[in-house]
């Protein structure tokens, strides 16, 4: 091997090595097994910074394979940084075909939504967790929480919910919405917007979680129960919206509020791009600013600047809602 | 009543390596009945009542339950899950210091209400309902129940504490010198309270002091602890009238007169 060789470094297939991946893919046969249990798993660093995915980016490349067709998405969007990032990065290392279609993906990676069209049984859906433990806040104690889990006691997750409603009325959790899966492990569903949890009851579709720095993976199995936890006089509820989409009209969707200029004006749009620009029926309209091409790859799409339209938030202080 | 006891306990001993914590400790626990734990610091008092709240395990010797079902149950042999349900339902531990009872970052009202739903309670306004009702029996004003505990004086902090560990209606009440670190005034208040609720519910309890006077005040009978061992046991007037253990002697005329 010399330094003049003209093979420039090369990559495993995906990314990861085969032994990584075979240790993932233990972890993810645990969490199926027991569905919503976080199974702890050797997190490796990944060509990107924690926060950004680096959990879900493990579980995807440990999963795919040359015919997998992924799209990835990042709180419904398929063109923004990060799931532009993460498409581009597998399109390299796995030279898989990418799409932005989500009946077509037979993988979808997200961070913080799930799609509005219909999952199918063999789709995966991975998400990337930024902390995995619902009881976290309430017990910092990690030997702790784990007790809890093993014990099922989950009295705490109630205290949370009773403080929101004793502060505010109402359960004003809107994102990061504790569920219950199979009736037995409390888990949190990512920052997904409580809009979505629905979505998780017996979907046909696989659901993977992983969460990078914290070195978990969890999974719920497909046609599992995944019930929103409540009290009687205050059941669950999903956030609704007074208007329609702006752009496609669509009710019953999970909507972004988009600012449009410095003088007040803004507008509601889906926060799922597929589905709304299905919805207009006209898929090569772009959306705004510089969204040229679906599966838009890092290195080719030239950097649009679209100042305040798709700001990408940190995953705290999100779920919005329009009351 | 019932003329058998709640808790039997007997030979029980705890030692860290070669040094004693307790040792062989034997008694029986009427129900309704509150029981005093004295002993200067050291002399194994907190030891003893972490063993018997199962909260360590002891070296040897036993210590039976009567559940309340009638079933007499012994402690050390049960599961971990077993432990804590019972500790969360039919036990309350007061600590000394409130903030290790307490949640300090949720609300005095689901303080209250955190054993309520941990037993699977999920009505809000029953919980709710059940925290005012408790708040007041402890003398803390409802329009507190939505604030932090952090935001309440000591005297009250331990009084929410109190409330959290009575709400679900114990039958047994651990305590570790619930009174410690409170100045007298606010301390004969807690005592008033604590005789009040302690006749009230029928409960029993175990409490931990180096005050005489607290002990004197809440307990019908009382052990003197030295070196991890009872040296003297008996009516809390007989023992602390007429002490007979040359140590209980030393301590009832250590009591600082004002």
């Amino acid at each position: 091997m010399s330094a003049q060789s003209t093979d420039i470094a090369t990559y495993n297939f995906a990314y990861l090595d085969e032994q990584t991946k075979r240790m993932i893919r233990r972890a993810i046969l645990k969490g199926i097994a027991i569905p919503g249990y976080q199974v702890p798993f050797a997190s490796r660093e990944m060509p990107m910074p924690y926060g950004w995915g680096t959990g879900g980016v493990q579980v995807t490349a440990s999963i795919i394979g040359p015919d997998d067709v992924l799209k990835v998405i990042d709180q419904g969007a398929d063109d923004t940084t990060n799931a532009v990032s993460i498409r581009a990065f597998f399109k390299k290392v796995a030279k898989v075909e990418v799409t932005t279609d989500t009946a077509r993906a037979t993988i979808i990676q997200t961070r913080h939504r799930i799609p509005e069209h219909s999952l199918t049984a063999g789709q995966v859906l991975v998400f990337q967790v930024p902390i995995p433990e619902p009881l976290r806040f309430l017990e910092p104690r990690e030997t702790e929480t784990r007790k809890m889990h093993a014990l099922e006691e989950y009295g705490l997750m109630h205290v949370k919910l009773y403080e929101d409603i004793a502060k505010h009325g109402r359960i004003a959790t809107t994102y990061a919405y504790p569920v219950k899966v199979e009736g037995r492990y409390v888990m949190d569903p990512s920052p997904t917007p409580k809009f979505d949890n629905p979505k998780m009851h017996r979907s046909p579709a696989l659901q993977l979680f992983g969460a990078g720095r914290e070195k978990r993976i969890y999974a719920v199995p497909p046609f599992t129960d995944v019930v929103s936890l409540d009290f009687e006089d205050h059941p669950f509820e999903v956030q609704t919206f007074d208007q329609p989409c702006a752009l496609c009209g669509a009710e019953n969707v999970y909507l972004d509020e988009v600012i449009l200029d410095d003088h007040g004006g803004h507008m509601f749009v889906c926060s799922d791009t597929d589905h709304c620009e299905k919805r207009r029926g006209d898929p090569t309209t772009p959306l705004w600013g510089g969204r040229a091409e679906g599966a838009g790859d890092l290195a080719t799409t030239p950097a649009t600047p679209t100042p305040a339209l798709r700001a990408d938030p940190p995953h705290k202080g999100e779920g919005k809602e329009a009351e | 009543m019932t003329d058998e006891p709640l808790l039997r306990v007997s030979a029980l001993s705890k030692f860290y390596g070669s040094r004693v914590g307790c040792e062989n400790i034997s008694f029986d626990l009427w129900p309704g009945e509150m029981l005093a734990v004295v002993g200067e610091s050291g002399s194994g008092k907190t030891t003893l009542l972490n063993c018997l709240s199962t909260r360590l395990l002891p070296s040897s010797g036993t210590a039976s339950y009567r559940m309340r079902d009638g079933q007499w149950r012994e402690l050390y042999r049960m599961s971990e899950a077993e432990r804590r349900f019972l500790m969360r339902t039919d036990w309350g531990f007061v600590h000394q210091n409130p903030a290790d009872g307490l949640r300090m970052t949720v609300s005095a009202g689901a303080n209250v209400g955190e054993r309520l739903m941990a037993v699977g309670d999920r009505h809000y306004g029953r919980i709710r309902a059940t925290a005012v009702d408790w708040l007041s029996r402890v003398e803390i004003d409802e329009d507190r129940i939505d604030d932090e505990p952090r935001a309440f004086s000591g005297g009250m902090r331990q009084r929410l504490q109190i409330a959290r560990n009575l709400v679900t209606g114990p039958r047994l009440v651990f305590m570790d010198e619930p009174t410690g670190g409170l100045d007298v005034s606010v301390q004969a208040r807690l005592l008033d309270l604590l005789r009040g609720l302690v006749t009230d519910l029928g409960l029993a309890a175990i409490v931990v002091t180096h005050d005489l006077a607290v002990a004197r005040l809440l307990s019908q009978r009382m052990m003197v602890m030295k070196d991890g061992r009872v040296v003297e046991s008996g009516l809390t007037d007989r023992v602390l009238d007429d002490p007979r253990a040359p140590y209980t002697q030393l301590l009832v005329s250590s009591i600082l007169q004002v």
